[in-house]
C-alpha cells in the first residue's frame, strides 16, 4: 500500500466521520423535538413559564425588529421607487412595499434577527446552565428539565415568531409609507388603495405567517439543540452559539425557498 | 428489610469502551456518614450519578430502599430521587432564581403546600444553613461557601432519606469548610439521613465520616473506618493519607517509553 491509497483513505474516512456526526445530531435535535412535544403538556400547566419566556424572546427583540423594520420598510421605498417611476406606475409603490415584506422580508428578515438576538441567548443561556449542572440538578431532584426549562422556551419561540414578523411588515410598511408619501411626494390615496387592493389575505398574509411559525419552530429547536449538546466549557458554548446563527441562518433561507415553492405551485 | 439503605453490587460501568469501573461493592448503612475517595478522574462523581440514576451500569446493579435502580421506568427513578437530595459540586444553584426560590422549588414542584407553610419551611432551612437572611439574593452575589450551604438547604427541602455530597469541601476557605463538615453531620443526625460524601479530603474526612471507601483503577483499593484506614499497610492508602507525590499511583500518566517520545 502506498502513501497515495493511504491519504485517499484518510480523506474518505474524514468526510464519512464528519457525515456521521452530522446525522448523528440531527437524530439527536429529532429526538428532542420529540421529547418537547412529549413534555409540552407538563410544561402548559405552568403557562406562567412560558408567558415569561414569551417576554425574554419576545418582548426583548421587539427594539431591534422594529428599528429593522423600519430601514428596510424605507430602502425598499426608494428602490421600489426608483424602478416604478421608470414605468410610470409609481403608485404602485404601496404594493410593491407591503408584499415584499408580508411575503418574504417579514418571515425571513424578522427570523434572522430572531436567531441573532434570541438563538444565541437561548444556546448560551441552557449552554451554561449544562456547564453549571443546573440541568442534572434539577434531574436530580425529580424534575424534568425537558419540561421546565426547554419546552416553555420552544413554545415562547413559536410563538413570539409570527407575532413579531407582522410587527416587522407592519412597520416595514410605515417606514415605506415616509419615504414614498411625505418625502418622495407619491399620492397618499392611491399608495393605500393598491396596496389594499392587491395584497391577498390568504395567499399573502396567511403564507407569511405559515413561513414565520415554521422558522419560529426551525429557530428555536436549533438554538435549544445547540445549548443542550453543547460540550460544557466555555469553549464550548461558545462554539454552540455560533453555530445557532450559522444553522438557523441557513436553515431559514432554505426553508424559505421550499416554502416559496410550494406556496407559489399550489 | 437490610441495614444498608444503599448497596452497590458488582457495579462496572464506563463512558465509552473503556470501562471506568470494574467490579464496585459498596455498603451503606442507614443513618450513616459514608465516604468515597479517590483521586480526580476515578470516577467518583459517576458512582453519584448512577445511585441518581442518571447512568445505567453496564453490568451489576445499583439497589436503593430495596429497589433495583436501572430496572425503574422514569416514574419509578423519578419516585426514587424523591428520597434523595444531592449537593452538586459547585452548589448548580438556579442563576435565575433567588436564594428563597432555590430553596422553594422541589416543595414548589413536589408538593401543593399553601405559600405561607412554603415560607416558613424555607426560611427554616435556610436557618439551619445560618443563611435565613440571605433569602433575598441571588446566587451571582454569594460567596463559594454559601452557595454550597443554600445548596445544602435545596437537597434536604423535602427532608431526604438519603443525601449525597460532592466535593463538598472543594475550593473552599478553612473556615466554610470547618461550617460545611459541622452541617453534614448535624443534618444526617438530625434527619435520620444516610450521607454519602464524594472527596479528595483526607482531614476532614476522617475527622468525621464513620466509613470510608477509596476507589482506584476502578476497584474499591480499600474500604473501613477512619481508624483502621489510619494503621492500614497498604501502600494506596498510605500514599493518599500522607499526601506522598510517589507510590503506588504514579507521578507520571501511562506514556510511550522515554526512548519512543523523543527518538533516542
Ligand atoms: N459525561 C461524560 N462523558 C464521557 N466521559 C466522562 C463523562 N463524565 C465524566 N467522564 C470521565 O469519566 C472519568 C471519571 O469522572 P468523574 O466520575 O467525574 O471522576 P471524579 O468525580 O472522581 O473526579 C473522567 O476521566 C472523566 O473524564
Ligand atoms: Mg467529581
Amino acid at each position: 500500500m502506498n502513501i497515495n491509497t493511504k491519504t485517499l483513505l484518510k480523506f474518505f474516512e474524514k468526510i464519512g466521520r464528519s457525515f456521521s456526526v452530522r446525522a448523528l445530531r440531527l437524530g439527536a435535535a429529532t429526538r428532542l423535538f420529540y421529547l418537547i412535544l412529549i413534555y409540552s403538556a407538563d410544561s402548559f400547566k405552568r403557562i406562567h413559564l412560558t408567558i415569561r419566556e414569551i417576554y425574554f424572546t419576545g418582548v426583548m427583540s421587539l427594539v431591534i425588529i422594529i428599528v429593522s423594520a423600519f430601514f428596510v420598510g424605507m430602502v425598499l421605498g426608494l428602490q421600489g421607487y426608483y424602478t416604478l417611476q421608470k414605468y410610470g406606475s409609481s403608485e404602485a409603490i404601496g404594493v410593491l412595499v407591503a408584499l415584499s415584506l408580508v411575503r418574504e422580508l417579514g418571515p425571513v428578515v424578522t427570523a434572522l434577527l430572531f436567531a441573532g438576538r434570541a438563538g444565541t441567548s437561548i444556546t448560551a443561556e441552557i449552554g451554561l446552565m449544562k456547564a453549571t449542572e443546573q440541568l442534572s440538578a434539577m434531574e436530580m431532584m425529580a424534575v424534568s428539565p425537558v419540561a421546565r426549562i426547554i419546552a416553555p422556551r420552544f413554545w415562547a419561540g413559536v410563538i413570539a415568531m409570527p407575532i413579531l414578523a407582522s410587527i416587522f411588515s407592519m412597520v416595514g410598511v410605515l417606514g415605506g409609507y415616509v419615504v414614498a408619501v411625505p418625502i418622495i411626494g407619491v399620492d397618499e390615496g392611491a399608495f393605500w388603495s393598491q396596496m389594499q387592493a392587491n395584497v391577498d389575505f390568504r395567499f399573502d398574509i396567511v403564507n407569511g405567517l405559515i413561513k414565520s411559525v415554521v422558522f419560529g419552530i426551525a429557530c428555536t429547536i436549533i438554538a435549544l439543540f445547540e445549548g443542550f449538546d453543547a460540550p460544557p466549557t466555555a469553549e464550548g458554548v461558545s462554539r454552540a452559539t455560533t453555530r445557532t446563527v450559522v444553522t438557523s441562518s441557513l436553515a431559514i433561507l432554505g426553508l424559505d425557498f421550499v416554502l416559496t415553492s410550494f406556496m407559489i405551485s399550489g | 428489610m437490610s441495614n444498608s439503605i444503599i448497596s452497590i453490587k458488582d457495579l462496572s460501568f464506563g463512558y465509552g469502551d473503556r470501562l471506568l469501573h470494574k467490579g464496585i461493592d459498596m455498603e451503606f448503612p442507614r443513618g450513616k456518614v459514608s465516604a468515597i475517595m479517590g483521586g480526580s478522574g476515578s470516577g467518583k462523581t459517576t458512582i453519584l450519578r448512577l445511585i441518581g440514576g442518571q447512568l445505567k451500569p453496564t453490568s451489576g446493579q445499583v439497589e436503593v430502599d430495596g429497589t433495583i435502580v436501572h430496572k425503574q421506568n422514569r416514574d419509578g427513578i423519578y419516585r426514587l430521587r424523591r428520597k434523595m437530595g444531592m449537593l452538586f459540586q459547585h452548589g448548580a444553584l438556579f442563576s435565575d432564581l433567588s436564594v428563597f426560590e432555590n430553596v422553594a422549588f422541589p416543595m414548589r414542584e413536589h408538593t401543593n403546600l399553601p405559600e405561607n407553610i412554603i415560607k416558613d419551611l424555607v426560611l427554616l432551612k435556610l436557618n439551619a444553613v445560618g443563611l435565613r437572611g440571605a433569602a433575598y439574593l441571588m446566587p451571582p452575589e454569594l460567596s463559594g461557601g454559601m452557595a454550597r450551604r443554600v445548596a445544602l438547604a435545596r437537597a434536604i427541602a423535602l427532608d431526604p432519606d438519603i443525601i449525597m455530597y460532592d466535593e463538598p469541601f472543594a475550593g473552599l476557605d478553612p473556615i466554610s469548610m470547618a461550617v460545611i463538615c459541622d452541617l453534614i453531620r448535624s443534618l444526617n443526625d438530625a434527619l435520620g439521613a444516610t450521607s454519602i460524601i464524594v472527596t479528595h479530603d483526607v482531614a476532614e474526612t476522617f475527622s468525621f465520616a464513620d466509613y470510608i471507601y477509596f476507589v482506584a483503577d476502578g476497584v474499591v483499593a480499600a474500604e473501613g473506618s477512619p481508624k483502621q484506614l489510619m494503621a492500614s499497610k497498604l501502600p494506596f492508602v498510605k500514599q493518599f493519607i500522607h499526601a506522598e507525590k510517589d507510590g503506588p499511583v504514579p507521578f507520571h500518566y501511562d506514556a510511550p517509553s522515554m526512548k519512543e517520545d523523543f527518538a533516542l
